[in-house]
């Protein structure tokens, strides 16, 4: 074996220099190689969901895609869906900042009619067994959306949002010991369904 | 010591989880089912084994003061290139474990080996360390992960075994200490020396 080089001043610096300067030259082959798989991986996603949360159509709504900016700089990504040229339902990509942790991200589907078609979670990291049961794979919460008839749903307290957890005086069973993922998965749709309602116009 | 000890100790003897405690942090937070404990204790053999290889190769070379700082640049390194290849090629594994890949970072485990085992010993050896001592843990991941599963949501690697939502505290933080208590003390039993 051959001996150890000494800790002297100079050692310690070329080595450290060179481990990191061949750390990092690798991680940036690697990021190069994978940013665009990542990208192609995410764009997948999207349309995947879209498959699921739409009726039956024969466009392609990924390029057909079009933004609706709301608020002051964020912006909801929505894709038409078309059967023949007639548009058979809108894909909305929305959002929630009021999860337990990070902003939750979900497709949601809506007919021409205002009703929402289905739902398909994109992005979350709520707690692992519990607020991860919005997911379709790990539950069956999410079906209360499929078919959800929002222009029909009372506001039950006056405060302008319909989509609502139970606890809110709403009509949605909040997932058990959950409720603040179940109340982002709400209010992610609400938002969906207002900007419905604007690109309807 | 032989080839075959090397490679055993890590599941009974030395096993990371239930004797020496190391890397509980991953532990109790990723084993709230069976196959998340699987997955967890998978990525972590790799980086574990790769890791050794590389300080092994290079253990002759790093002066003794500035050696932990360039382990741990070693392993982050891999870590990240785990998170970005399976990113990139198997998003929907990625979309179950993406949250617990950066933790293997601080896990103990891993700089436990380079430093005790890797830094002193030849590449062959390591790697055999590296895979024993990494599917000790994944064991012992998945054990934990099964009981949590089984007692907090009434299913095991996501197939339901009985009605009902289970006994929550086993998936939150305090069930992990307990699963893991009686599993320690589980093994104690069983490895007495009579």
């Amino acid at each position: 074996m051959a001996s150890k080089k000494k800790s002297s001043f100079i050692n310690m610096v070329v080595v450290l220099f060179i481990v990191s300067a061949i750390a990092a030259t690798a991680l940036a082959f690697v990021y190069q190689a994978t940013k665009d798989p990542i990208k192609q991986a995410k764009l997948e996603k999207d349309k995947k969901a879209v498959g699921i949360v739409v009726p039956k159509f024969n466009n392609d709504p990924v390029s057909e895609s079009d933004t609706l900016i709301i608020g002051e700089r964020d912006q909801l990504i929505f894709f038409p869906a078309k059967m023949d040229n007639k548009l058979v339902g809108v894909a909305i990509k929305t959002y929630s900042d009021i999860g337990f942790t990070e902003r939750i991200k979900i497709m949601v589907g809506f007919t021409p009619d205002g009703k929402i078609f289905k739902t398909a979670v994109l992005e979350h990291k709520e707690t692992p067994g519990l607020g991860d049961k919005m997911q379709k794979n790990k539950g069956n919460w999410s079906e209360q959306f499929t078919n959800l008839d929002v222009p029909n749903i009372q506001d039950t307290d006056d405060d302008g949002i319909l989509i609502e957890v139970k606890n809110d005086q709403g009509t949605i069973d909040a997932i058990t010991a959950a409720t603040i993922s179940s109340r982002a998965f709400c209010d992610a749709c609400e938002r969906a369904y207002n900007a419905f309602k604007k690109i309807e116009k | 010591m032989s080839k075959l000890k090397i490679f055993t100790r890590g599941f009974f003897s030395e096993n990371a989880v239930f004797v020496m405690l190391l890397g509980l942090c991953p532990t109790l937070g990723t084993t709230t089912s069976a196959v998340n404990g699987l997955g967890m204790g998978i990525a972590t053999t790799f980086v574990l084994v790769m890791s050794n290889i590389v300080v092994s190769l290079v253990k002759s070379q790093i002066p003794d003061k500035v050696r932990i700082p360039s382990f741990i640049v070693i392993i982050a390194s891999f870590v990240t290139i785990v998170e970005l290849t399976m990113q990139a090629y198997v998003p929907d594994l990625f979309e179950v474990l993406g949250l617990y890949i950066p933790l293997i970072v601080v896990n103990c485990l891993i700089l436990g080996r380079a430093e005790a085992f890797a830094s002193k010993n030849k590449v062959s050896d390591s790697i055999l360390d590296g895979l024993g001592m990494g599917l000790g843990f994944t064991m012992a991941l998945m054990m934990l992960g099964a009981v949590r599963e089984i007692l907090g949501s009434g299913s095991i690697f996501n197939i339901s075994i009985y009605e009902g939502d289970g006994a929550l505290v086993f998936v939150l933080a305090p069930g992990a200490f307990i699963v893991l208590g009686y599993l320690i003390a589980l093994t104690n039993i069983l490895t007495k020396k009579s």
